[in-house]
């Protein structure tokens, strides 16, 4: 794994994109924090979220010209290579928080309410009509969390999502596989056709949410089933957005030629974390819809 | 554009490109040894902005009865000292040693990704800023205690609460990057013939800590995140009249919290493994041993989170399994703690600042390992928990365990990192001044945690008085010794008796065996050789 040597492994002279970055995130949160408390509006957010949208273009257009510039060796390659990885492992690690609660709320918290395990009397003090189940449609209290009318199935929209999501990681492979026999054109086409079913798949999401609020009175307020169904199913559908804009990128920069069957290290890491947003997918499905 | 240029870096002849003047300078720099700089004077400052909090604590416990602060204001500085000490001070010490040391323990040119390097630590000041200011909003800082349990911080808790939730996730943020970049350093830079196993323990431990740190910082985001949403959305996460539990909030907790810990003690004992063999003038005794036990500390420290919470009403079986397993823990850090003293077995041994620093901290770190055995123990747990017994424990593991070990690798690498030699006498002042204060301060904490002292309470009864003026005592000598230890920093970085090459007789390694003191600017532009 070692080199065999670093004679030309490349470190930057200063950079002013990280402060620029710190800046930006500082302002978000601050703003946000302030738009919570009604003490300001929500413009200090919007500006704060431009200047990251400024840094990253700014600080990802200096590594994509450094790297046609030839800048960048095999070593720094492989730098990329663990430091993609590593950061997909640690978005794997902020789902599991999610997933974490809600296999805990319906194992534990849940039953437990209704007198599972040793908990008769917690159950009788505190609420003893309540009922368990899951998707538990009906909180313990009702006048502070909405009541559910009917669980989201699983077998509509979520199973067509699941088709078009799939379907996605096979587009992706098969751009890959454009790329390496050089095939310019079917490249871009089929990056298209991720993109498109990315997108897709965040229109229909949102049609669903629609329908769970409008139809089923599924909200993010309905007790333990829509927060997790929502901070799930919100999340993972924000790093699609994301893994769509990121896979447009990689669409235009391909379109311009910017890959070789050698060096093409971005839309493997773009394709990484497509497939790993697919993963995730799958977990939701299974455990938030399905079963 | 710029490629360093091959040179010789031993001779220390460095006409390589020098760091920019003035601020920009430190704004804009993408060198591993200027970030490092950064990132240890940041957490010098937090450790005396969270020292001169915990003097707050103290000298309202100098006599029962409220004296000098509201029982509010004392609840946000419980909270701040642990939260600044915990984030702003250690973990971001151990973060600038890495940043000094690995590069050059492993002969790379510099970080992997110096430019992510940068910004790790430049979200933190922002982080620190937010965080801080929350002291002077109305409401006052967060006043739940540093683990910041639900419902307290959710349903009770003051508007600031949410400045401490983005705080939190900037932090985070800025941890899970440095660690990224700590382990493509060292998976991806290292000289030819750096094979794993000959790398420093320093090394090694920190790769551990960034694996730990990848795995539960992002838990964290999502727990303060499901803060936030309870707060302010609707959601029920940590609320039982929506289907929740506040008792998840624990669970997620502490399954990053246990890590945490460790986060906060593997690198310290890298730093112990690399002071205790230079000192005895024997190779460390155990290498491999160390590596075994130091993963296995890190596997074992994502299964035994629940001991923490061993009063919240869980399930008696799982109570049974997370003490086992907490038990567990002890023989990998048994492990470790025996080949040091193995280390030092016929050494010839000599008795210079860091090696007293280690030593004091073989021998503290064990009390506080022993009183984390006990507290270990379910059944006995239902005493000690939430008394001073446990902030006894856990401030001899982080005070003279981590802590101390920052502090001996400071006197141990400042001759490497500044070319001057540290004043031996004020060092050895500096650690017998801390270790009597210390113990003062923290070992009648024992006593009145075990006759039943609850922390986090400003005011305490009458028969805990003495104990408790002794321990205030001890306190204000600590702090003070720390003011005394940042005369002696800027001190040895001004000047002092130059240092050798080698800086110590029985010093081995790459940064001591190759590199001139100060090393140049860039240090391995040219890979070095590895025996």
């Amino acid at each position: 794994m070692s080199s065999a040597s670093n004679q030309d492994y490349y470190v930057p002279h200063g950079t002013h994109w990280p402060i620029i970055g710190s800046v930006g995130l500082a302002l978000t949160v601050v703003g946000f924090a302030n738009y919570l408390h009604d003490t300001w509006s929500a413009t200090p957010i919007f500006v704060g979220i431009a200047i990251l949208v400024f840094m990253m273009y700014g600080w990802f257009g200096t590594v994509v010209k450094e790297s046609l510039a030839g800048t960048y060796n095999a070593q720094v390659d492989m730098s990329f290579r663990w430091g993609m990885g590593w950061f997909i492992f640690s978005e794997v690690m902020f789902f599991a928080a999610f997933f974490g609660a809600l296999f805990y709320a319906r194992m534990y918290s849940v039953p437990w309410l209704d007198g599972a395990s040793n908990n008769d009397a917690t159950a009788q003090y505190l609420w003893p009509d309540f009922e368990a189940a899951w998707p538990l449609l009906m909180a313990p209290v009702t006048d502070k969390y909405e009541v559910i009318t009917k669980a989201m199935g699983a077998w509509g929209l979520p199973a067509l999502n699941t088709i078009i999501l799939l379907t996605s990681g096979l587009t992706v492979t098969l751009a890959h596989w454009a790329l390496k026999r050089r095939d310019n054109v079917w490249l871009v086409y089929w990056l298209f056709a991720t993109v498109a079913l990315g997108f897709g798949f965040v229109l229909l999401q949102g049609y669903e949410y629609v329908h769970a609020y409008q139809d089923l009175n599924l909200r993010l307020d309905s007790g333990i089933y829509g927060s997790t169904f929502f901070m799930l199913t919100g999340f993972h559908g924000f790093h699609v957005t994301m893994g769509a804009i990121m896979l447009l990128i990689i669409m235009i920069r391909a379109a311009k030629g910017h890959f070789s069957p050698e060096h093409h290290f971005a839309f493997e890491a773009v394709a990484w974390y497509w497939h790993f947003v697919d993963v995730v997918w799958l977990g939701l499905f299974i455990f938030v819809y399905w079963l | 554009m710029y490629t360093d240029t091959a040179h010789d870096a031993a001779h220390g002849e460095h006409h390589d490109h020098g760091p920019a003047k003035g601020l920009m300078r430190w704004v804009t720099t993408t060198n591993h040894k200027d970030i490092g700089t950064l990132y240890l004077w940041l957490a010098f400052t937090m450790l005396l902005y969270g020292g001169s909090m915990a003097m707050i604590i103290r000298l309202e416990l100098f006599q029962p009865g409220l004296q000098w602060v509201e029982p509010h204001f004392f609840n946000q500085m419980t909270t701040m000292h642990g939260l600044v000490m915990v984030f702003g001070a250690i973990m971001p010490a151990f973060v600038g040693l890495a940043n000094w040391l690995i590069p050059i323990m492993i002969g790379a040119p510099d970080m992997a990704l110096p430019r992510m390097n940068n910004w790790s630590f430049w979200i933190l000041p922002f982080a620190f800023t937010i965080l801080a200011s929350t002291t002077f909003m109305e409401g006052g800082a967060p006043a739940f205690g540093w683990t910041f349990y639900a419902p307290l911080s959710t349903t009770f808790a003051p508007d600031t609460t949410d400045f401490f939730i983005f705080a939190v996730h900037l932090m985070g943020i800025s941890s899970v990057m440095g660690a990224i970049n700590v382990i493509a350093t060292i998976l991806n830079m290292r000289a030819p013939g750096m094979t794993l196993m000959k790398m420093p323990l320093f090394v090694w431990t920190w790769l551990i800590t960034a694996y730990l740190l990848i795995a539960v910082m992002p838990v964290l985001a999502g727990a303060v995140t499901m803060m936030l949403t309870d707060r302010h959305f609707g959601t029920s996460f940590f609320d039982a009249a929506g289907g929740g539990d506040p008792v998840m909030f624990q669970h997620i907790f502490w399954f990053f919290g246990h890590p945490e810990v460790y986060i906060m003690i593997l690198p310290a004992f890298g730093v112990i493994s690399a002071i205790i063999p230079t000192f005895a003038r024997k190779p460390l005794f155990g290498y491999s041993s160390m590596v075994y036990a130091t993963a296995s500390i890190a596997i074992l420290s994502f299964m035994v989170w629940a001991h923490h919470m061993f009063t919240v009403g869980m399930p008696v079986a799982g109570e049974l399994y997370f003490m086992y397993a907490t038990i567990l823990i002890s023989v990998p850090t048994g492990v470790k703690v025996f080949n040091w003293v193995t280390t030092m077995w016929k050494g010839s041994m000599t008795f210079e600042t860091p090696m007293l620093w280690a030593l004091g901290f073989i021998v503290m770190f064990t009390i506080g390992g022993l009183s984390g055995l006990m507290l270990g123990v379910a059944p006995v747990d239902t005493q000690y928990h939430d008394t001073y017994f446990v902030v006894a424990h856990f401030h001899y593991v982080l005070v003279t365990g981590a802590l101390y070990s920052i502090i001996a690798a400071f006197y141990y690498w400042v001759p490497k990192w500044t070319g001057h030699m540290y004043d031996e006498k004020l060092g050895k002042i500096h650690f017998w001044w801390s270790t009597i204060s210390v113990n003062v301060l923290f070992f009648p904490q024992h006593f009145v945690g075990l006759a039943g002292m609850p922390r986090r309470i400003p005011d305490y009864s009458l028969q805990f008085a003495e104990f408790n003026m002794i321990s205030s005592i001890g306190g204000f000598a600590f702090g003070l010794a720390q003011i005394f230890f940042l005369y002696i920093v800027i001190k040895t970085i001004r000047g002092g008796v130059k240092a050798t090459d080698r800086v110590w007789e029985g010093a081995t390694g790459l940064e001591f065996e190759q590199l001139p003191s100060p090393p140049p600017y860039h240090s391995f532009t040219e890979a070095p050789t590895v025996k």
